[in-house]
């Protein structure tokens, strides 16, 4: 069965995948072939076929994260040719599609790198670091209930656009793989600024910068030296101006602490 | 087995008020005595694990996925109903009722309904409060879209990330409890197996994806909130991992599952492109407020879309009901692009797809309104399909989306197992046999931020807070149990995968108990089922060991209960001798191929309880009762 494309021939193409047992094992690339990849398929399919290939030979298939297959759960990362999320601009690795390639051509996958991102297995690594960013302080103290009417709270469309665009983060971890420092500043930025922009925020914004920003320091992730590889490869188009309205909060709440 | 819907008596607008006076409370400084588990960190689980620890219980969640955030609530599209009435348009808490009553057609409980749109209000003003960043109006008070199945705007959205918005606010409660220490939180954990002690629900066991730790927890009460079973057709528009396990291994411990073959096809996804795909992509049904569904009126017209005039095409759906057009419920749509296909006018190179087409509506509010409204579903479309749909119609085909049936829940949301209860879409209770556009976040949220915080109260009240023990002798045999199945799916050995049983179930189900149904086709599917699970347990091949990441492993479970799960949607599909909402039984239609009901005969929940491995399951009835609505043909013409 052909999709929209009755042209599109299949491709044979040389993978070279990073396989690791577990997080104390030493990993290394290894080399597969695929046969008969139809340009529709996504990466993840192309990836499924490998692994029902490698399961009927009695082979370990290899670990990969992935959930819903739509580029929303930020389940799936892959540093596919030395890039986070793959070539195409904008898109999460389940996303990005088979046409984006050549037939012939030799792909390295390899999972995220970063010291707060442990390797579990294969492609799978630990990012439960920044959940524990959120739980810092990416929240407005409010308990179900008891709450004004939503319509109380005007917000004007400009700010609740911009607050929006911030809040699109899927905390897959694209930005922290793609630093070379390994910061987490874009991540943590989109929910401070998220926050910081809403009046609904305002109340807790000094006590949450500096709550994440520790968080993030304790996790063991780099500083940010505005290289904004992190935007550049942020499959859902963070913008840089997070960070520096992070900078700004952050300074200002050091400025005027209520941490005493 | 009677079941007692435990309906609170008098009239239908004063049930839950007064429910709510008439149950047990829980002293505060007695909340901290007791422990809840809420498995699913879906919009249902998260707002009910964040609530219950609000209020001082110590609650332990538990989510297969990396981080509870990505659960697949977190891919809704559309939007999220409530009864504002912000529009001024007429809209009220009886109308949404009705609505949905009337969208279900009629196979939901008017009780539960009601309260569903009472609580809708609330809604919006907890998430504004959180900081859920709903579209706005210029003047800065939120803005609505309308949603198919109904005449008002009473639709919140965040673009097309609503459900995204909606779970990162109830994500944000849940972890501001996990930083106060009330919530311990279980990722990459599976619940395998629900315990009971002295007949109630007392606990469960899990499995550590990554380390295939097999553990004990223990609790006063068991919520779970872990989704729809959409997976057992393989293809859907589910995550990968969505899976049944959970509230099927609580069916084979006592809960009765109620009508599991309602199942919601969803009328606009992306159609099929080859045997390798994995999952389905949906297309917000809120691009049918601008997009018009079409299919050439000559049978096998192969020419390009653009170049097909006007008066050649067939606007079926604006055709055959004039008054919702192109906004009829779901059901209805997407058995009419079936149709429209099986008359040999499908689109695409497959034949099996119908034209979504926003030309008029960029022609009529511009190329930049509708990037507004839907750059990212146009975006999406355009990276999966290699399609610009700017340019060019959308192809578009049903797909399985969500599953109305569910464990059966009383008015408190507890199943037929004292103590356990079931939220959000794991349950049957609000959405009859056919779920509303944006109604599916509604209800997670409602059962969790204020149903479930007010029912499971009356519970513990009237139960000693006395802890049991994860060594006690149930759980270790329970423990024994799921070590024992894990190690029987890996001493197989087989040769086929478990995708490929997987898939052969899917095609079994959606060819004989899908879209259209029919008795001869369903016996012969359940033949062909348990065919394919005496199979799975000869031949598939598990490779491996429990103690690490094993994807083979974890797959292998969830699909052994899909097997079981098929077979009993289709002895309800068989059951049910009629057609209603997603149910549509070919021998029950009426001559313009509407689904015909049978309110004599049908008008019951379908309860059914396990009886034993391979055994036929027992049949319970609830009457359903319609005191305020009177049932009528659904017309949307």
């Amino acid at each position: 069965m052909a999709g929209n494309n009755p042209n599109s021939k299949p491709m044979n193409l040389t993978l070279k995948v990073w396989r690791q047992k577990n997080t104390k094992a030493t990993g290394r690339l290894e080399t597969y072939q695929v046969k008969d990849i139809s340009p529709e398929m996504s990466f993840l399919e192309m990836l499924d076929v490998l692994n029902e290939d490698l399961l009927r030979s009695g082979q370990d298939p290899i670990a990969f994260d992935h959930d819903c297959r739509e580029g929303i759960c930020g389940m799936c990362s892959l540093y596919i040719n030395g890039r986070a999320h793959g070539p195409e601009r904008g898109t999460t690795t389940c996303q990005l599609h088979m046409r984006k390639f050549a037939d012939g051509d030799t792909i390295t996958i390899e999972p995220w790198r970063a010291t707060p991102f442990p390797i579990l297995k294969d492609l799978a690594v630990d990012r439960s670091a920044l959940d524990r960013i959120q739980q810092a302080g990416g929240y407005i103290s409010v308990n179900t209930g008891g709450v004004p009417d939503a319509n109380e709270i005007p917000i004007p469309k400009s700010i609740a656009d911009k607050a929006f665009d911030a809040a699109t983060c899927i905390q897959c971890g694209a930005c922290v793989a793609a630093c070379k420092n390994g910061s987490a500043m874009l991540f943590t930025s989109a929910k401070v600024s998220q926050l910081a922009m809403l009046p609904q925020g305002k109340v807790e914004r000094k006590t949450r910068v500096e709550n994440m920003v520790a968080q993030m320091d304790i996790e063991g992730f780099g500083s940010c030296t505005n290289i904004g590889s992190c935007a550049a490869e942020c499959p859902v188009g963070i913008s840089l101006e997070n960070i520096a309205m992070l900078n700004r909060e952050f300074i200002s709440a050091k400025l005027t602490s209520e941490n005493l | 087995m009677i079941l007692d819907s435990k309906i609170p008596e008098g009239p239908l607008a004063e049930k839950w008020d007064k429910h709510k006076f008439n149950v047990k409370l829980v002293n505060p400084a007695n909340k901290r005595k007791y422990d809840i588990i809420v498995v699913g960190t879906g919009l249902a689980g998260a707002s009910a694990a964040a609530t219950l620890a609000e209020l001082g219980y110590n609650v332990k969640a538990f989510c297969f996925q990396d981080s509870p955030r990505r659960a697949h609530s977190i891919a809704a599209q559309g939007g999220i109903n409530a009864a504002k009435n912000y529009q001024n348009d007429g809209d009220s808490v009886y109308r949404l009722f009705y609505d949905t009553i009337k969208g279900g057609d009629y196979r939901a409980r008017e009780a539960n309904v009601y309260r569903l749109a009472q609580v809708s209000v609330n809604i919006i003003d907890q998430c504004v409060a959180q900081g859920v960043p709903f579209a706005r109006e210029y003047g800065g008070l939120l803005a609505n879209r309308s949603f198919g199945g109904a005449q008002v705007s009473r639709t919140f959205y965040a673009r097309g990330q609503t459900g995204q918005q909606l779970l990162l606010g109830a994500y944000s409660a849940l972890n501001r409890q996990i930083a106060y220490g009330k919530v311990k939180m279980y990722p990459r954990t599976e619940m395998l197996d629900l315990v009971m002690v002295d007949g109630k629900a007392r606990g469960i066991v899990t499995r550590h994806l990554i380390t295939g730790e097999i553990q004990s927890h223990s609790a006063h009460a068991v919520i779970l909130a872990t989704g729809g079973y959409g997976n057992v057709f393989f293809l859907s528009t589910n995550a990968m991992g969505s899976n049944a396990t959970a509230a099927w291994r609580a069916y084979k411990k006592g809960a009765l599952f109620a009508n599991p073959c309602f199942t919601q096809i969803h009328p606009t996804c992306i159609p099929v492109s080859g045997g390798y795909q994995s999952k389905l992509t949906l297309m917000s049904e809120s691009l049918r407020n601008d997009g018009r569904v079409w299919v050439p009126k000559a049978v096998g017209d192969n020419r390009a879309p653009g170049d097909i005039p006007e008066a050649e095409r067939d606007y079926f759906l604006e055709r055959k009901y004039p008054s919702f057009g192109n906004l009829v419920p779901r059901d209805v749509a997407s058995r009419n692009a079936k149709l429209a296909c099986d008359e040999g006018r499908g689109v695409g190179t497959t034949k099996l797809a119908v034209y979504l087409d926003f030309a008029d509506a960029i022609k009529r509010d511009g190329l930049d309104a509708i990037s507004q409204k839907y750059g990212n579903l146009f975006e999406m479309y355009a990276k999966i399909t290699g399609e610009n749909p700017y340019e060019q119609p959308m192809r578009i085909y049903p797909a399985v989306h969500y599953t109305m049936g569910g464990l059966w829940v009383d008015y408190n949301l507890m199943t037929t197992v004292p103590g356990l209860y079931a939220t959000g879409e794991c349950n049957f209770s609000d959405h009859g046999a056919n779920r509303l556009g944006a109604s599916a976040l509604m209800q997670g949220l409602a059962d969790g931020y204020f149903v479930i915080p007010y029912t499971i109260g009356d519970y513990l009240a009237q139960m000693p807070a006395a802890r049991i023990e994860p060594t006690h002798p149930a759980f270790k045999e329970a423990e024994a149990a799921v070590r024992a199945d894990v190690d029987r799916l890996l001493s197989i050995n087989g040769t086929r995968t478990v995708d490929e049983f997987h898939k052969a179930l899917g095609q079994i189900m959606w060819d004989y108990c899908g879209m259209a149904r029919n008795a001869e086709g369903l016996q012969f599917a359940k033949k062909e089922i348990q065919k394919l699970r005496a199979e799975f347990w000869n031949d598939v091949k598990v490779v491996g060991t429990n103690e690490e990441l094993n994807i083979t492993l974890e797959k292998a479970g969830r699909v052994a209960d899909f097997l079981e799960l098929g077979e009993l949607m289709v002895d309800d599909a068989l059951n049910r001798n009629e057609s209603c909402g997603g149910h549509f039984r070919e021998e029950y239609q009426t001559p313009e191929n509407e689904a015909l009901r049978d309110d004599e005969n049908y008008t019951y929940v379908a309860a059914w309880e396990y009886t034993g491995p391979n055994q036929q399951p027992a049949l319970h009835k609830e009457e359903l009762k319609f005191e305020n609505v009177k049932l009528t043909q659904r017309s949307y013409k």
